[in-house]
């Protein structure tokens, strides 16, 4: 097995993950970014509620009060430079009545001490004119400004092919199973991998604690608690802004938002489970949410459901964010821990861990050539009539529709291929194929012969999404005979 | 780029094929153009390559891919022109059609009357809201028989099968005949919505079992499909019975439960919908609510037979023909309405002043015996069939004489 040498190894491609090694990619430094999965954002990443938050609701001087609140303001650099939509709507705490407005003037006293600029409290008839949909029965709300909408898994992948572009090495489809402190580095066993790292970065998510194990840190762990969500159609609704109800215990309360695809979706739900792999949706959960969300828009149309879908929050034992060197070994920086609001803190944790590895003596050396532009997939479907004819004159496979649901074109999925799909999800994520109402019944098939094709794999061998999520058992008999 | 067209059809399946041919023969002068999104014409015939099609229209049983290919020869044999591989992106109000394909690039046609001839998707398990985990081994009964049908693959070997709808049915079969073992048909229904001699030839002929009033409560499997849990529901509230879960180990769940005409076009056109039917509200010619475009087969509604998809394409092409070299006709309409247990029907109006004998399709809400159905206009009865047996999954027709028609009509059980 071929040892390689790394300034850093990051293990965890979400959110965290990437975000982190694309900071790291600004230096002088060999960065490898490790995962079990076959792709990036196969976590809690891809499956969460796509807000940005203001940051109100944080407990002031926490790392999460700080990190949230700095991390909305990188978020709009970030986008513009990755490419990544971003779109800030703004975020509505409702009240039912004067419990929920006593929480109201909690959260709003909680944001100001965090800093969180321009929250005010308003009537529920002002929070109606700024979102039509909300229930007559809400009697005040608390108006974040900076509260906004993004795409994660798009902001994870985003960051992860800026990376790349700036040198960082990927690693995916590998299990961290040992990691030896030597005196030289940190040896790291990932799959067919082995690296002598100077640093790992630990961003495993809900695997957190079973990383600091491997070196014998015991000083936390992690309680997967799961957060279910029901996705809407297009035509479902039209939501302006993201309501919240007022938070409870188990987390940010259940919210119903637009995406940024122009879809509404209604969760999470907050479910403390044994099993961290846990993605499952229960009957339950969707009659909950279901009337929760009508609790807050009683004319959401929940006819219109595409999907439901759960995502696993990584809930630290400590109650905050963990992002310090170990007390085992310092080579190993825990950002770990990292439940709501991780996705709105990526930008700033990244910031973050960089400087701890420059304290613990790693020497940050900018590069002269970091290039801050990642380029999206163009999509077909954003295009006017002009530049459709142009993309398709300069690649022809743009003239032919796979997912009709979505639109999205032969070319896209190519190009979604070459950066890194290697599934049907990979491309879902990529590209929205299969996305839409028809959730693939259509494209399927056509994607699946697409990659067999690019990767010049057999359609037996097409995961939809690595490991062992086989599409297919086999051919059909051969030898014509029927029963 | 742009080019003119007296009909352009969307959609070169049964439907659209028909249309096109329809068009043709009323007016050989007419220049017609089949837009198709696959490489092939045919549509979704191309991958039913069980027999059973043809029987009303050509009075033969033929398979899927043999019917669509008696109108893909006939049209050959004409000057329609047909474009595959091409995706239309947008109908206009003003007739105006953008496609896009590898060879043209975006492509503008702007079109005397449009036919359109989209046909349906299959409802997902989403739109059901199934719940458990989101493994590899869940498809729509149609995706299934696609990929085992034209790629050759088998999506698995250990079938449970959802809903009772005929390609679900259909699939059952194949499956067996390809060596899987299907375990289970459920259907939340106490009826079937599939057709009769499917039942018949497909599940009882191979000893499928088929469960009424059960459903999959969820689906449990990290990578791949593992079991599903299967519970009975209260025949009242079709709510799970607590209580009566029993999990059935396999690798794949396909989904039979229900078509959805694709009618994304004819939404962005700004053309009136039917709620009951999901497609378009039309009249006698299967003209729409936007004068000059016309829709029929299963975009208009769901079909169980392609030979009555073949007919109504048949009326939707002539008119639509008639209607690009002749002009408009009906200028108002007397409305179709469905009552006393008939769910909908099609068309949903009529030209006032037509005359000739026209089918009314229509489908019962319930499973009815011994009944007999009216068409009736005011007082006067313009039709009445009685039949034994009434099935959801069966669409029926009643025809009635045009010229007697004076008021609204009610099609309705009595």
């Amino acid at each position: 097995m071929i040892t390689m040498d790394y300034d850093v190894a990051v293990i965890g491609a979400g959110v965290v993950g990437c975000a982190i090694a694309r900071e790291l990619s600004r230096y002088r430094l060999d960065v490898a970014l490790i995962d079990a999965a076959e792709d990036v954002a196969m976590g809690a990443s891809h499956a969460n509620s796509a807000i940005v938050h203001a940051g109100y609701d944080c407990v002031p001087g926490t790392l999460m009060a700080r990190l949230n609140v700095h991390g909305n303001e990188l978020y709009d650099r970030w986008c513009q430079e990755l490419n990544v939509p971003l779109k800030r709507i703004g975020t509505l705490v409702i009240a039912f009545g004067e419990a929920d407005e006593a929480e109201l003037k909690n959260l709003l006293e909680l944001g100001e001490k965090n800093g969180v600029p321009g929250l005010k409290i308003i009537s529920g008839d002002e929070a109606r004119a700024m979102e039509p949909m909300l229930s007559q029965d809400v009697t005040a709300a608390l108006y974040a400004p900076t509260g906004a909408i993004t795409c994660p898994y798009e902001m994870t992948i985003a960051c992860a092919e800026n990376a790349r572009h700036n040198g960082v090495k990927w690693m995916m489809n590998s299990p961290v199973t040992s990691i030896e402190r030597r005196g030289d580095a940190l040896h790291v066993t990932a799959g067919v991998y082995h690296l002598r790292a100077k640093y790992v970065v630990n961003a495993a998510g809900v695997h957190a604690d079973e990383v600091a194990r491997l070196i014998g840190d015991e000083s936390f762990t992690i309680k997967p608690r799961k957060g279910e969500y029901m996705l809407l159609d297009r035509t479902a609704a039209s939501l302006q802004k993201v309501i919240f109800q007022t938070p409870s215990k188990m987390g940010k309360g259940v919210l119903v938002s637009p995406t940024v695809d122009g879809n509404s979706f209604a969760g999470p739900t907050a479910v403390d489970i044994a099993d961290k792999e846990d993605t499952s949706v229960t009957s339950a959960s969707i009659d909950e949410l279901s009337r929760l969300a009508l609790k807050s828009t009683p004319s959401l149309n929940l006819r219109g459901v595409i999907t439901s879908f759960a995502g696993v929050r990584a809930q630290p034992s400590t109650g905050d964010f963990i992002i310090r060197p170990s007390e085992i070994d310092p080579r190993m920086i825990f950002a770990s821990g990292i439940c709501s609001p991780g996705l709105s803190s990526a930008p700033a944790i990244a910031e973050e861990i960089a400087s701890i590895l420059k304290e613990e003596g790693l020497p940050l050396n900018r590069k002269p050539f970091f290039d801050a532009e990642r380029q999206p997939i163009r999509a077909f479907r954003h295009m006017t009539d002009e530049e459709k004819k142009a993309a398709i004159n300069e690649s022809p496979l743009y003239g032919r529709v796979i997912c009709r649901c979505e639109t999205i074109t032969e070319a896209e999925i190519v190009e979604a291929i070459r950066r890194g799909a290697r599934s049907l999800d990979g491309v879902k994520r990529r590209t929205r194929a299969g996305m839409g109402r028809c959730q693939g019944g259509f494209c399927g098939p056509r994607v699946m012969e697409i990659l067999s094709r690019e990767l010049d794999i057999p359609m037996e061998a097409l995961t939809k999404f690595g490991g062992g999520s086989n599409l297919l058992v086999g051919k059909t008999r051969e030898d014509g005979k029927n029963k | 780029m742009s080019c003119m067209v007296d009909v352009a059809i969307v959609g070169g399946g049964p439907a659209g094929l028909a249309a096109a041919l329809a068009a043709k023969e009323a007016k050989p002068e007419a220049k017609v153009l089949v837009i198709e999104r696959d490489k092939k014409l045919g549509g979704i015939l191309r991958q039913c390559i069980h027999n059973g099609f043809g029987l009303h229209y050509f009075g033969e049983e033929l398979t899927g891919p043999e019917y669509a290919q008696r109108f893909i020869d006939r049209v050959e044999k004409t000057d329609i022109e047909v474009w595959t591989d091409t995706m239309v992106l947008d109908v206009s109000q003003k007739r105006e059609i953008t496609c896009v394909n590898t060879e043209l690039g975006l492509q503008k046609v702007e079109a005397g009357a449009v036919v359109l001839a989209m046909g349906c998707r299959e409802r997902t398990r989403g739109a059901l809201n199934i719940p458990g985990t989101r493994p590899a081994g869940v498809y729509t009964a149609g995706c299934a028989q696609r990929l085992v049908n034209m790629e050759g693959f088998m999506p698995g070997k250990e079938i449970v099968i959802l809903g009772s709808g005929d390609i679900g049915l259909i699939m059952a079969r194949r499956m067996t005949w390809e060596g899987a073992k299907v375990k289970l048909v459920a259907e939340i229904m106490p009826y079937s919505s599939g057709l009769n001699r499917n039942i018949v030839q497909c599940l009882v002929d191979n000893d499928i079992p088929l469960k009424f009033n059960h459903t999959v409560t969820a689906v449990n499997g990290r990578e791949r499909v593992e079991s599903v849990t299967v519970s009975e529901v209260d025949p009242a509230t079709r709510r799970p019975i607590p209580g009566t879960e029993e999990t059935i180990p396999c690798d794949t769940l396909l989904l039979s439960v229900g078509l959805i005409p694709e009618n994304e076009l004819s939404l962005a056109a700004g053309i009136q919908m039917d709620r009951v039917t999901s497609g378009a509200v039309v009249d006698e010619t299967r003209q729409t609510s936007v004068p000059g475009v016309f829709a029929c087969g299963n975009v208009l509604h769901v079909h169980d037979l392609v030979d009555n998809v073949s007919a109504e394409a048949t009326l939707a092409g002539a008119a639509a023909a008639r209607y690009a070299i002749d002009g408009p006709k009906a200028t108002e309409w007397y409305a179709v309405k469905a009552e006393n247990g008939v769910r909908y029907t099609a068309p949903q109006k009529l030209s006032k002043g037509a005359s000739g004998k026209a089918e009314l399709f229509f489908r019962v809400g319930n499973p009815v015996k011994n009944a007999a159905v009216e068409a009736r206009c005011g007082d006067k009865v313009l039709a009445r069939r009685k039949k034994n047996i009434m099935t959801p999954g069966e669409m029926e027709k009643i025809e009635i004489d045009l010229a007697e028609v004076q008021g609204e009509v009610v099609v309705t059980l009595v």
